[in-house]
């Protein structure tokens, strides 16, 4: 069954390219932080200013976020709300989804505004949407040409290390 | 669905802490957290309403150790038990790797397990999901109350597949981590057999 054995894999080449796309939307944006989670609240990447943020924390409550407001939209007819924001005293947070199952956040202050965010941001979810593109025709490739797996060779002993 | 991120050399897995209310999801979760090196874990969410009642989720990320050079992380995530939060708990389900059925072994819960398991397997179906080709573990957590329904009785009922199960009490650790364990063990296996994607 589809939905439970494809795993979303990320390579180097990708991530570098998702990382440049990242930096030049943190320029052009004057945002603090972006980062990328996976709908299912795994962080992907994140850049900037992120020493004291708990980008774990940040990545799941995000996926969560978007989960419950797609089950709100959902509930009246829509199919997602694709763009989320949270305006704070200094912070803020814009949330949009990118190539239909990445959340691309962006933290901003006021040397930012919420037009200028969403101007750059829907010019750069272009870019990761082609990524992303490219990524899953990628692992779809690897998956199908049948080489061994990384993980193969995973013994009982491996995954009882994990818990000693 | 795991996240194998090859430019960080990392494996992210979903565990979802699933059963009725007040059955001790939480609880499992509180007793990993303490029990866990501060290296290995971050911190802590727990959504919860003023009652202490999870409100959506609670999430404890867990960072294992490496197998085969990649750095394990498992995401616990619990469901909010109670009834009518069902489309939260649905939420919680998506991308999920394993699956650990938290039962409250006292008698008068045995109805509200069998509905929280049933709810289980509607819900898990709606997402595309099949509750017997997951990794999957039960627990029967209070089995050290003096009311509880006899083992073989939850076990008939509540576990006709004969998934690895565990009696526990979770506030003081008993069972707990056999439990996260015998599910990581499964999810970890899937990887295995599946590779980068199948």
């Amino acid at each position: 069954m589809a939905a439970q054995s494809s795993t979303f894999v990320m390579y180097d080449e990708e991530l570098r390219k998702i990382n440049l796309v990242s930096e030049k939307l943190l320029r052009e944006s004057n945002s603090k932080v972006i980062f990328l989670v996976d709908k299912n609240g795994q962080l992907i990447t994140s850049i900037g200013e992120t020493e004291h943020l708990d980008t774990t924390s940040l990545a799941s409550l995000t996926a969560g976020n978007i989960a419950a407001t797609g089950g709100l939209a959902k509930l009246i007819g829509e199919k997602e709300f694709s763009i989320l924001f949270h305006e704070g005293e200094k912070d803020n947070i814009h949330i949009s989804i990118v190539g239909g199952r990445v959340i691309l956040v962006v933290i901003f202050d006021q040397r930012s505004s919420l037009g200028l965010v969403r101007l750059r941001v829907k010019k750069a979810s272009d870019d990761y949407g082609q990524i992303f593109e490219d990524l899953a025709t990628k692992s779809e490739i690897e998956n199908q040409s049948g080489a061994p797996s990384a993980f193969a060779e995973i013994t009982d002993d491996d995954i009882d290390n994990l818990f000693s | 669905m795991s996240f194998i991120n090859y430019a960080s050399r990392e494996i992210n897995c979903k565990i979802v802490y699933y059963g009725p209310g007040l059955c001790g999801k939480t609880t499992n979760l509180q007793f990993i957290y303490q029990k866990t090196s501060p290296e290995a874990k971050g911190k802590m969410i727990s959504l919860a309403t003023e009652t202490e009642r999870t409100l959506f989720f609670d999430f404890l990320p867990l960072a294992l150790g490496e197998i085969r050079g990649f750095k394990t992380r498992f995401h616990l995530y619990t469901v909010p038990g109670q009834v009518f939060y069902d489309a939260s708990r649905k939420l919680i389900l998506k991308g999920v790797d394993g699956v650990i059925f938290v039962a409250d072994a006292q008698e008068e819960r045995l109805d509200a397990n069998i509905e929280s398991m049933e709810n289980l397997k509607t819900n898990l179906e709606e997402q595309g999901y099949d509750l017997d080709k997951l990794p999957f573990v039960i627990q029967y957590n209070k089995s050290d109350l003096p009311n509880v329904t006899p083992r073989a009785e939850l076990t008939s009922l509540l576990n006709p597949n004969n998934v690895p199960e565990y009696d526990a009490c979770a506030t003081t650790g008993e069972g707990v981590f056999e439990t996260l364990k015998a599910v990581a063990k499964q999810i970890l296996m899937e990887l295995k057999k599946g590779g980068t994607g199948g």
